[in-house]
């Protein structure tokens, strides 16, 4: 790997192991009244957090970096991993650095977690987003509207100074900029998947989490054009997978790697989905808050936290399947994960209706072990690729 | 959420059969009927959800309403609930998610034959009622693909702040104008009649008052009710189908007679193996029941004489007991603020407000946490519940776990095990000399 490369990569991956939110601190340092909002996957509107001056912080557990101590005893065997390490990380003072905390509409543990937080951390910021499930603008836009107001009135009062129209227009440019870096990447990553393996690419999303949004975007820029230029790259005979139901609790870094060494190119996933939640751009002009609105009623992707009537999970799936050239499917999610276990079956009907190979297996974000998985993967390379040549 | 039929007991004759068990039975039994003919008569059927049901609004329509979870416990109280369970777990289902679901599903793919042994129609609606519980959004995903028919989708906000914003009425009041009634109009035939509505209203309000009374009973003692084991069966015609009919006031007027006469005679409460003879613990219960071994569980608690005198499981479907009643002089928003107020609804820092005044306000000794696996919207942070109550009553806690349906996660020796010893520790603080 080359050296401007191998910096970059060593900069993600700093990031990504930084659990104690050091690169925070540092940020809230430089100057004197700054401040932080965490937020929990999958989407906020960091827009609004940004405009106000304050830096918008992705939580995502502590994937298999992170001794539980404590956060075991506040949850029973059957449910998933990310909230005891997201409680353990509280508790053990790593998110000291934030000001306040969002706990977005995903499922039923997310949404008691905040509660939790509340009865715990009682002099800090706390809300639950519950964002509609009703995408009529006069229903649950005018909701919607409401609640985006109240955080806005929230985070303004937290930063001690309104928050703009200007300064959430700007923001929204920002956040523009930040969406379409990543979807360039991914496009990037669709059709050379061998330049930009998703165990790398992985890492600069996550940087996305800690980082301001210029910066990641800078961040991305320098990826996609450092990456494309290394030649030691070559396409391998690999099979071309779209990976499902990694988009909360987190998959460690060794699952990612195992699936590229089982001989798959992942061009497409749900992973980190909040960065990408919203299709196009917001517009720039008129009322910037109507804008976010009406971008989340209608520019969402389709995710599994979200009320989808008419099979539209399904037909995102084989969409993306087909428009990524890719030859299955693996759903991969979290033990005890709600949202992507209780759709699943929708989403195999639907891939078996169109002709698609698919596999399914279950991890942890403390996982360590992938030899069952790896085996699991190859094979399932292995049969499409037959398949596909058959 | 409950529609059982009154308690079997093993020998009948020890069990007083009570005016109110026999009207109850004959109130589910003609409802399945119902629900049998339903395609013959050309009556439309909605399924809908317990928590956030909007009964009054779907009998003005004429529309009979069918419950899933209902159906579910009541297969898990007839042992059916294990095979459909699997059946779904072979189609694909995760064993991971909720049995209720799994349930549901496998006594669809079994020929949806109800647990009372009727056939049951398919929906000619789903309205979903989204309330409390993010698993019922993906439960009526399925049902729509499996049947094929329109859904009707309620978002209600969750109240983590403990408050009725205006907002969120408005928000819910605006579904029902323009997504949930115009759905119901297109099914039923009819239009949307408020002074219908308002009159089922007004009956609901009055078999609210009545339940409230049977509930808060308790705080005699000692207490003529269980209000968990028990109370299961006395909100059942609430929470299910009879919500604003005059069966329902009837049933909660004679229901509330019965048990202001046990109060009189000062006895405990009817169960299963009997009367309840001597009250040696009163408890209040967190989590819903155990319904695959729901007799044998409740015998834990009979045996030891065990009385739950509160139950934050028979608020699910509304929380008539801190004040709520529907008004019919603001139909829309009184049915907005019945479905914001369920618990399950409820954040985590006023779910621990209401289990705190309910030891409290009904002389708890002690209280138990059922935590089921299949229930996140429940059990997430209820062992935060145990360490809040604990610390801030001084009273301890007890901490069991099973499931709704799945027969394969009741332990029983394990939960009669760890109920004695909770029961026994009780009993230890009881008697241990007071501290200076």
């Amino acid at each position: 790997m080359r050296a401007e490369l191998a910096a970059l990569v060593q900069r993600a991956q700093q990031l990504y192991d930084d659990l104690d939110l050091a690169t925070v601190r540092a940020w809230k340092d430089a100057e004197p009244g700054r401040k932080a909002v965490g937020y929990l996957p999958i989407y906020v509107p960091r827009e609004l957090i940004d405009a106000a001056g304050m830096l918008p912080v992705g939580l995502l557990g502590g994937g298999d970096r992170l001794e539980i101590i404590r956060g075991d005893a506040y949850f029973q065997s059957y449910i998933c991993h990310l909230p005891r390490s997201t409680i353990e990380l509280a508790l053990s003072h790593r998110l000291d650095a934030l000001d306040g905390m969002l706990f977005p509409s995903i499922c039923d543990v997310i949404r008691n977690l905040s509660g939790m937080w509340a009865l715990l951390f009682p002099d800090r910021y706390v809300r639950y987003v519950d964002v509609p499930q009703n995408y009529d603008p006069q229903v649950g836009g005018a909701y919607w509207r409401r609640e985006l107001e109240q955080l806005r009135d929230d985070f303004g009062r937290m930063a001690g100074r309104p928050v703009t129209d200007d300064a959430l227009r700007q923001s929204i440019e920002t956040y523009n900029l930040n969406r379409r870096a990543i979807r360039d990447l991914y496009e990037a990553r669709s059709r050379h998947p061998w330049l930009y393996p998703t165990s790398e690419l992985y890492l600069f999303l996550r940087a996305g989490c800690l980082l301001p949004p210029q910066e990641h975007t800078q961040l991305l820029r320098a990826y996609l054009q450092q990456a494309a230029r290394e030649s030691d790259r070559r396409e391998q005979d690999q099979s071309r997978v779209v990976l499902v139901g990694m988009f909360c609790e987190q998959p460690p870094l060794g699952l990612l790697l195992t699936l590229e060494r089982a001989g798959c190119w992942v061009v497409d996933d749900d992973l980190l989905l909040g960065l990408r939640w919203l299709r196009g751009d917001v517009p720039l002009d008129g009322d910037p808050v109507d804008n976010l609105v009406q971008a989340f009623l209608s520019e969402s992707v389709a995710a599994a936290s979200r009320y989808e009537p008419e099979g539209e999970r399904g037909r995102w799936l084989v969409e993306s399947v087909r428009r990524n050239g890719a030859e299955g499917v693996i759903f991969c999610a979290p033990s005890f994960c709600d949202p992507a276990l209780l759709e699943q079956p929708l989403l195999t009907a639907a891939l078996d209706r169109a002709g698609i190979a698919h596999t399914q297996f279950k991890y942890s974000e403390d996982t360590g072990q992938f030899a069952v998985i790896r085996e699991q993967a190859g094979t399932f390379s292995d049969s499409i690729r037959l398949w596909s040549e058959a | 959420m409950s529609t059982a039929s009154a308690p079997k007991p093993d020998r009948a004759a020890d069990v007083q059969k009570e005016e109110s068990m026999r009207l109850q039975k004959q109130m589910i039994a003609g409802h399945y009927e119902d629900l049998e003919r339903a395609p013959a008569e050309g009556r439309k059927v909605v399924y809908t959800f317990v928590p956030g049901n909007l009964t009054e609004l779907l009998s003005s329509f004429d529309l009979l309403p069918n419950l899933p979870e209902i159906n579910a416990l009541q297969s898990g109280m007839r042992k059916l609930s294990g095979d459909y369970i699997q059946e779904a777990e072979k189609q694909g289902h995760s064993e991971d998610v909720c049995t209720y679901v799994k349930c549901d599903i496998g006594m669809l793919k079994k020929g949806n034959i109800g647990p009372t042994g009727r056939k049951l129609p398919p929906p000619d609606l789903l309205l979903l009622s989204y309330t409390g519980c993010f698993t019922f959004m993906k439960w009526f995903e399925l049902l729509r693909h499996e049947y094929d028919c329109p859904v009707a989708m309620l978002h209600v906000p969750y109240q983590s702040d403990g408050r009725i914003h205006p907002h969120h009425v408005d928000y819910i009041v605006q579904q029902l104008r323009t997504e949930v009634i115009p759905k119901l109009e297109q099914v039923s035939g009819r239009r949307y009649d408020e002074a219908r509505l308002q009159d089922s209203l007004a009956l609901s309000a009055r078999a609210e008052d009545d339940l409230v009374r049977v509930l808060e009973s308790a705080k005699a003692r000692p207490s003529p009710i269980d209000a968990y084991f028990g109370g299961v069966y006395y909100i059942g015609p609430m929470f299910s189908a009879f919500r604003g009919t005059r069966e329902g006031v009837e049933y909660y007027r004679v229901l509330r007679a019965e048990i202001e006469e046990r109060v009189r005679q000062r006895l405990g409460p009817i169960t299963p193996d009997g009367p309840m003879a001597e009250e040696r613990y009163r408890l209040v219960v967190e989590g819903p029941p155990n319904w695959t071994s729901f007799r044998e569980f409740w015998k834990m608690f009979y045996d030891e004489g065990a009385v739950v005198v509160a139950s934050s499981y028979t608020k699910v479907g509304g929380l008539y007991d801190r004040g709520f009643r529907h008004d019919p002089a603001r139909p829309l928003e009184s049915l907005a603020e019945y479905c914001l107020g369920c618990y399950t609804n409820l954040g985590l820092p006023s779910r621990v407000d209401l289990l705190e005044a309910y030891l409290r306000d009904y002389g708890a000794d002690g209280f138990l946490i059922n935590s089921v696996k299949s229930c996140n919207s429940f059990s997430v942070g209820q062992l935060l519940i145990l360490r809040q109550l604990e610390e801030r009553t001084g009273v301890p806690g007890g901490f069991i776990e099973s499931d709704l349906v799945d027969p394969r996660y009741f332990s029983s020796g394990n939960i009669k095990n760890r109920i004695e010893s909770y029961l026994q520790m009780l009993e230890q603080k009881r008697r241990a000399p007071a501290q200076p």
